[in-house]
């Protein structure tokens, strides 16, 4: 049996794809790409760390995009945002197969890795459209408009030419509250930024600096929401369904006062 | 403005609003130009839920519910004793964007009682959506409700600012109308709705010449009807609704179970239920109407007058027509295949998919996604095992509702989310 050989890589995209550089380039029969904190129970394993190399990452990604549909493409980009522990290797062999196979064929979703590429990319993709409905925003006294989420899977790349098209002409800040990272829009382009403070600061920070009318216009959003619903037509499974419990805390209308 | 008669305004006009169940904001597509505000997919988005597990897209609001007119069915009716009151243009428009900003909405659906009359009515509204699109840069979603009896040049003035256009008929017949709304007359909720379609024909043709044309209602026009407040058959409902799709272009007719709101005695009486189950089963029927290439006189006809509510229309009209089936799976056509018991259009366009490459037998259609508990009765496949026993419909029915009860539950549910 041959020894699996560890790569490890820094968790970015580029990242990822350098490592599957690095399968080719180095003939590794065994691969198993991890992220740099996730440690390895397998002592007989050789670890081996992959520094990112945008160079080389393209080139993947140059190759990969020839053999594949623009869907299949977005659908491989997904999967890697969806963070499941070793989807890398299933995007790994995913991409295996497309270089030895020819693409004219079809998919063939007797493959198990196929299968799967689809279903966690329509998982990831759902999780995108909550995200452009559940964001709420909330203007600071900077006119920021601000709003934290908790979204299963890391979509916030996936959700930035909605919210640049369609809030053209205000600065806003979407905030990832479990990866700690948020995307800015400053009116001419979108940029990543962090935070030092710990999540529970940045929510008082929010807080404190809300612009005059802000607290208004959410009770004025409160107070919309109780009087759309009809009574006589309740339906708690059906509601639930649509709106998982564990979004609330972010929906203004679902806060608990 | 100050913050608590808005507060107040606002449960007034949304609370009066809600019985309306349009809150499609898909179609019609509006790019962001210039930097301004918002766009318009075309998809649509449900940025919350009511308790009712209803979509909500839209501010939906009355401009106001002051009105001259006492239409039995309706809470804001003239003769009912509730607050009054109303918005100011500029409110509207406040909220609307405020609204939007912060990721709350897709859009405004704006309605109003009729003050004065049609026109001074429909004009407000107009000037609302004018703001919007004119000073605010607004590219949203806009839906204006036509006030029955607008002028011609209003409803032209009105498409060029807002998406979608709606009339309201209410009431599907015009004997209940009479009934209900003396009032009113059936003319004037024809004449906008007229209006709307011929200058949606207009900007299609003229388009075609001239780019430049400017856009007129993209989204279309749309109307409702309130089920279970008169005494109208199912089939006097689905043909008045196949003769307003025909007619006007309609993209879509809602239909709005009738929610007791006051006690009359032409109207069922306070705390009876609304008929959700009939609302849901006229939503079915039209999906087999647009969708599944069946004809009106094939699910209600004046033998059959009312759709079942214990079995879905589809299912019934097999029952009524056995001698159709079995049907063979990897031979028969689109329009038989569609036509199955438990088959949607997903699967049919799956079925014949997967038969290019081989036959298909049971455990096939499985793995395709196919409720066999309901499909096994009507189908023969790639397989020896058949139903061969002849059931009468009855005991058919039964085997079926029995067998696929809780299934059933689900696909229920399934369906009314997909309409609401
Ligand atoms: S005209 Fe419209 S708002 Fe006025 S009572 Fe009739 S249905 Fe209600």
């Amino acid at each position: 049996m041959n020894p699996t050989t560890n790569l490890q890589y820094d968790g970015s995209f580029d990242g990822f794809l350098s490592c599957v550089f690095a399968v080719y380039e180095q003939k590794i029969s065994a691969p198993v790409i991890q992220k740099e904190f996730q440690n390895t129970a397998d002592f007989f394993a050789t670890t081996e760390t992959i520094f990112t190399n945008e160079q080389r990452a393209k080139r993947v990604w140059k190759a990969f995009c020839k053999k594949t549909t623009s869907k299949e493409q977005k659908d491989v980009f997904k999967v890697f945002l969806s963070e499941i522990k070793g989807v890398e290797n299933t995007i790994l062999r995913y991409i295996q197969y497309t270089f030895k196979n020819d693409s004219s064929k079809g998919i063939d979703f007797g493959n198990k890795d196929i299968l799967k590429i689809s279903q966690v990319a329509r998982m990831v993709d759902r999780e995108k459209h909550r995200m452009e409905a559940f964001v709420r925003f909330q203007l600071t006294t900077d006119q920021i408009y601000v709003s934290t989420v908790e979204p299963d899977f890391n979509v916030l790349p996936l959700i930035i030419n909605h919210f640049k098209d369609r809030y053209a002409d205000q600065k806003w800040l979407i905030f990832d509250m479990k990866r700690k990272y948020g995307i800015f829009y400053d009116l001419i382009s979108v940029d990543t930024v962090t935070f030092e403070h710990k999540e529970e600061h940045i929510l008082k920070k929010i807080s404190d600096n809300y612009d005059d009318k802000e607290s208004e216009f959410q009770q004025l959003w409160d107070t919309y929401y109780k009087n759309v619903n009809i009574k006589s037509r309740k339906n708690t499974k059906l509601h639930l369904q649509h709106l998982p419990k564990r979004y609330w805390k972010y929906l203004t209308e679902k806060k608990p006062q | 403005m100050s913050f608590d008669r808005i507060k107040e305004k606002l449960s007034i006009l949304a609370d009066a609003a809600k019985y309306d169940v349009s809150c499609a904001s898909s179609g019609g597509k509006r790019a962001n130009t210039n930097k301004g505000l918002g766009n318009n997919t075309g998809m649509g988005i449900c940025h919350s839920y009511t308790e009712d597990g209803r979509c909500v897209s839209l501010l939906k609001i009355l401009m106001t519910n002051h009105c001259i007119y006492d239409c039995a069915y309706c809470v804001t009716r003239r003769s009912n004793d509730i607050k009054r009151a109303a918005f100011k243009i500029q409110e509207v428009v406040d909220l609307t964007i405020n609204f939007y900003r912060r990721n709350y909405i897709e859009g405004l659906f704006l309605s109003s009682g009729i003050f004065k009359n049609a026109d001074y009515t429909m004009e407000r509204l107009i000037r609302v959506a004018k703001k919007l699109r004119l000073e605010e840069n607004f590219n949203g979603y806009i839906h204006l409700k036509s006030i029955p009896g607008t002028s011609d040049e209003l409803m032209r003035e009105a498409g060029l600012y807002a998406d979608r256009l709606s009339v309201n008929i209410e009431i599907p017949t015009i004997s209940g109308l009479k009934l209900l709304a003396p009032e009113k007359k059936h003319e004037d909720f024809i004449k906008p709705m007229n209006k709307v379609s011929t200058e949606i024909t207009k900007y299609q043709s003229e388009r075609k010449i001239i780019r430049s044309t400017p856009r007129y209602a993209p989204a279309g026009q749309s109307t409702q009807m309130i089920i279970g407040a008169t005494g109208e058959s199912d089939w006097d409902i689905i043909r008045s609704a196949t003769y307003y799709y025909k007619k006007f272009n309609m993209r879509r007719v809602y239909y709005s179970g009738y929610v007791p709101v006051l006690s009359d005695a032409r109207l069922p009486s306070l705390g009876s239920q609304v008929p959700m189950l009939r609302e849901n089963r006229l939503y079915q029927t039209d999906w087999l109407l647009r969708f599944y290439g069946f004809s009106v006189q094939e699910i209600v006809n004046s033998q059959h007058q009312n759709l079942d509510l214990d079995i879905d229309p589809k299912l019934s009209w097999a029952l009524r027509n056995l001698e159709h089936f079995p049907i063979d799976i990897n031979t028969a056509d689109k329009r038989m295949l569609a036509r199955v018991p438990g088959i949607g259009m997903t699967s049919v366009s799956k079925i014949i998919q997967a038969r290019k490459f081989r036959r298909l037998n049971w455990s096939h259609l499985k793995a395709i996604g196919i409720a066999l508990n309901r499909t096994q009765y009507f189908i023969v496949c790639d397989s020896k095992d058949f139903y061969t026993k002849e059931y009468s419909p009855e005991t058919l029915k039964q085997k079926i509702l029995k067998n696929s009860s809780t299934k059933y539950k689900k696909y229920f549910d399934g369906q009314l989310s997909l309409f609401s």
